[in-house]
Order: C-alpha cells, then structure tokens, then sequence
C-alpha cells in the first residue's frame, strides 16, 4: 500500500494496577484504510483505541495521529476525528436532535446535520429521546456524532456488540459507505466475521500484545493455508486416484465421506480436474476454506469466545 | 463559553422532562417552608422562641435545605454520568472537562435561584410573620455558600463507588455537617471536639453567613465567613481535580 500512515503507534504500554492491558503494542494504519484491531474481550483494544484517540494517558510508547501527539495535541486532534466509544450512553431524555445540535455546536467544521440523520435512516428519529431508541438506533446515533465534523479518520470500538444481525449488517454497509468518502476508519471487533468482510488489514491482539498484522486473506493465507474438500462418493477407486494430486492428504471421516487436504490455493481446481478425469461419480461435494476465526485459534491456541 | 451554556440549556431541558426530580428540587421545599411556618405561626399563643424559629431560623433552614439538595442532586447526577459512561463520552469531544462540570453546578445554581424566588412570592403570600430581608444580599449569600458546598459535592461524587451509594453517602456526609452547623444547637454550646470540626465544614460559614444576612446584618460582619467558603471551594477544587473520576 502506497498510501501513508494516518496514525503510527510504537511501543505503546498502559497498565492498571497490576493488569498490563496493552504490552508494547506497534501498527499503522493508512490513509483510505479500514484498520481492524482485533482480539477477544480483555485483549486491550479499548485501552489501545483510547491512547490513540487521546482520552487515556499511556505508560509508554510514541503515538502520532495526522501527524500530531495524540495526548499534548488532543484538542487539535478531536476537531479533526471522529469517536464512538464501546459502550457508550448519552443522557437518558436528550433528543437526538438535542444531541446532534450540541456536538454540531462544537466543532469549526461540520456536515449538514439534516442530511447526516437521513443518510443514517435517523430522520424520523430526530425528537425522539435517547433512552427510546433500539439498539441499532443508538449505535447510528453514535456513528453520526462521530461524522459531524467530517472527519479525516473515524474510531469506532465494538460498533455492532449486541446486534442482531440485520442491524449489524445495515451497520457494515454504512461503514464502506464512510470509507467510500475517503474516510480512514480504525475499529475494534471480537467478531471475526466482521473483520473478515469489512477490514482491509487487521492486527490481531491477544493479552495485550500485536500477534500478527496483514490483510484477513494474507493472514489465511500465511497462518491457515489449509484448504479441504468433503465429497461424497460410491466409487472405491477415488481415494487412490485423488492421492496422486500432488501435495494432498486424502483420508476417510467416520461417516465414509473422502476428505481432502491441501495447502495449494488451487486445490479446488485439481481435485475437479481428477473427479473428471477418472469419471468418479460423487453425490456430495463441499469445501471448507478457513476464515479468521482459525488463525486466531491458531496464533492464541484459543478460541476468540474463551 | 458557548459550550458552556449549549451544554447547561440542555440539562436544564432534560431536568426538567422528569417531572420527578423537578418537583422534589423545585416545589417541595417551597411547600414545605410554608406548611411549617402557617402551623407553627398560626399558634394562638407562640412562644418567644417559637417566633424567632419562625421568623428567623426556619427560612434559613430552608434555604440551606435548597442548597442541600441541589449538591446532592449534583452529586448523583455525576455519578449517574460517570456510571453510564455520559461523562466519559462528553469528554471525547472538543468540550474541556471543565466546561462540563461547570455546566451542571450552573444548572444548580440556577435551579437554586428559581426556588429562591418561588420561596419569596410565597413567603411575602403565605407566611405568617413579615420577612423583611434583602433578596438580592440572601441570593448572593446562598450562590457563594452553594458554590463552595458544590465543590466539596465533587469531591464526593469521585469517593462514592457506584450511582446507587450516591445518594445515600451524599446524604451522610451532608446532613451530619448541618446538624454541626450551629443551625440547631449554637456552635459555642457543643464539646469542643465537635466545635473544632464545625470550623473545618463549609456549611458553618454557610449557614453563618445566611443567617446574618436574613438578620440583616452587613457582608462586612461576615468577612470571616465568605472567606471560609473561599478557602473550602479553593481547597476542594484543588483536591477534586486530582482525584475526580470521568469514568
Ligand atoms: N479502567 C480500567 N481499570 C482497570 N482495568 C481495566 C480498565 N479498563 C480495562 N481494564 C483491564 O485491562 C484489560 C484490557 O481491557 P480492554 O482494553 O477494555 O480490552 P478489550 O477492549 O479488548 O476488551 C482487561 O484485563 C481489563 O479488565
Ligand atoms: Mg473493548
């Protein structure tokens, strides 16, 4: 990526008490990006997305955010990003015209307010009170706070905790839409699923330390290069045959189904060509390609849910 | 500065949408004031000291009751604010954190005014004895007496762990410091431990200072006593803004 980095962090520490929540953490994120810290709950993504927004002081560590100290410049920086905070509430019988009114009044620069809420599905919303909204209401609510001063660069921490999935799908398309503006977007998910469709690079984190960073496909690809193909067949023959496809591992499951194995990213393609060749009759076929979810198992020796 | 009052008219706004929370700041003490006068002045036959109580002592108690009660309203606010991560959220924007604070002690003071004037209309309507006292002097009286208590507020609204103790530690901490305030037993007639501590509480001054002004006594003859809640703001500011927490 040619782009440049919108915010470099390196070395960057923060304990409490006794917990070491983030332990030398280093990345950068790039212009026009969607930057994904992830890692279970604990991991200290939070803690890490707080420093670099400039709202918890590090241990240790540099931070630079639009080429600007994110703790001595944080009033420079907070006209020139947005945040949603994980959690986060306003007060209980705010309107959200109220609330959206209020932000507007604090920044120099700021967007339509009108047009935001409708661009957000909020417009019918705008005298309603906080505490009526559903879930997926205050979450949009939240991402139009944080786009009210068209931001450079968005922070967004556990955006969809607690959607259902048709919200939370409504949510994703709203965040490409940011980005389709030219907007760099950094968040923080413990859903793999969401990392997978929606980052371009992720840092995984785990006990408060960076595992590995890339692209969810270039993590698959360097971690779990695995590929597998189940099929279903009557035909004796095929285990031998399909065993001559070089660099697989064929074997049967309990159930007498072959199964596959191979690390080539066009294992598909040979064991079809040999399916065809040899007319070996199948019933079934299927193909488990491995997601994020298995590098994380595979980096941390644990499940994202433990 | 427009943040400030941005930030004070709304709270004012969202108080006031809670019909609850309005009348108890608001309309109670104002009843109550009146209530107590009407059956204890309406006495066939008061005693002398019923009639200074009645004259002199119960309005400052209520005006004391006011300021009282906006702290602790404040205090539990800002701890419901903390708790529901409001005050955190508020200070990722470009708002100081001083702003923020500020804003609610303004929309005390200023609800504590409205009472203030209610108290009056229905003090020159319903109250037994003539009040000749000079408003303007009793509301500034009870804005520096407010100040200071509301700034010891924040130091308890950083002790008290969760929203729920907020209300209940506020009340502990503030009524005791009432009843030690020589408003009920004369400062001079306490053990002298207790007289030692009354000195160190900003609601002896406050309550010092009220009392002259309702007795028409001049600010000059209270020096001390605005001097004491200075140092208390002063002293509880300082402490505060070290240890208070945004979340
Ligand atoms: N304000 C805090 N005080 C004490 N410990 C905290 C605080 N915030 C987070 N922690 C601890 O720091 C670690 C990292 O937390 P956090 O950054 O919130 O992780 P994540 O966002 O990945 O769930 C956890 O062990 C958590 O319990
Ligand atoms: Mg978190």
């Amino acid at each position: 990526m040619a782009a440049s980095p919108v915010i470099q962090v390196a070395g960057l520490r923060k304990r409490y008490g006794s917990t070491l929540a983030v332990n030398d953490v280093s990345f950068e994120v790039y212009d026009g990006e969607i930057f994904g810290l992830i890692g279970p709950n604990g991991a200290g993504k939070t803690t890490t997305m707080e420093c670099v927004e400039g709202v918890r002081r590090p241990d240790g560590g540099q931070i630079s955010v639009l080429g600007l100290d994110s703790f001595r410049d944080v009033y420079a920086l907070q006209q020139r990003v947005g945040v949603q905070l994980q959690e986060a509430h306003l007060q209980k019988r705010i309107k959200v015209s109220e609330a959206v009114a209020l932000w507007a009044s604090l920044y120099k620069t700021k967007v339509d307010t009108g047009k935001l809420l409708g661009q957000l599905g909020l417009q019918d919303k705008s005298n309603a009170w906080f505490m009526t909204l559903s879930g997926g209401q205050k979450q949009r609510l939240f991402i139009a706070l944080a786009l009210i001063n068209d931001p450079e660069l968005v922070f967004l921490d556990e955006l969809t905790t607690g959607l259902d999935p048709q919200a939370r799908h409504a949510i994703w398309d709203l965040i490409r839409g940011i980005r389709a503006r030219g907007k760099t977007i950094f968040l923080t998910t413990h859903l793999m699923e969401e990392a997978e469709r929606l980052c371009d690079r992720v840092a995984i984190i785990n006990h408060g330390r960076i595992v590995d960073i890339n692209s969810p496909a270039g993590l698959i690809r360097k971690h779990c290069p695995q590929r597998t193909v189940i099929l279903t067949t009557e035909d004796a023959t095929a285990d031998e045959k399909l065993r001559a496809i070089s660099g697989v591992e064929v074997s049967r499951d309990d159930k007498g189904a072959v199964i596959v194995r191979g690390d080539a990213a066009d294992l598909m393609t040979g064991v079809i060509a040999c399916l065809a060749d040899h007319r070996i009759r199948v019933t079934d076929f299927q193909t488990v390609v491995p997601t994020l979810e298995d590098v994380f198992l595979k980096l941390t020796g644990h499940t994202i849910r433990q | 500065m427009s943040g400030l009052w941005n930030l004070a008219w709304l709270e004012i706004k969202i108080f006031a949408r809670e019909p609850l929370g309005f009348i108890s700041t608001i309309i109670i003490p104002v009843i109550m004031f009146v209530v107590m006068g009407r059956s204890l002045g309406g006495r066939a036959d008061p005693s002398e000291r019923l009639r200074t109580f009645v004259s002199a002592d119960l309005p400052v108690f209520a005006v004391m009751l006011i300021a009282l009660n906006a702290v602790l309203s404040l205090v539990t606010i800002i701890a419901i604010y903390r708790e529901s991560g409001i005050l955190k959220r508020l200070r990722a924007t470009p708002l100081r954190p001083h702003t923020i604070l500020t804003a609610h002690v303004l929309v005390k003071l200023i609800f504590t005014s409205v009472t203030l004037v209610l108290l009056a209309l229905a003090g020159r309507r319903f109250y037994p004895v003539a009040l000749d006292v000079s408003w303007f002097s009793l509301a500034a009286a009870l804005i520096v007496s407010s100040v200071s208590i509301m700034s010891l507020g924040f130091l308890v609204a950083s002790l008290v762990p969760t929203a729920r103790f907020a209300q209940p530690i506020g009340t502990l901490i503030l009524y005791p410091m009432l009843g030690m305030s020589g408003l009920f037993v004369p400062i001079d007639s306490m053990p002298p431990a207790m007289q030692t501590l009354a000195h160190f509480l900003p609601l002896t001054y406050a309550v010092s200072l009220l009392r002259g002004i309702w007795l028409g006594e001049g600010w000059l003859a209270h020096g001390w006593d605005v001097a004491g809640l200075a140092l208390v703001c002063a002293v509880c500011t300082a402490l505060s803004s070290r240890v208070f927490r945004w979340e």
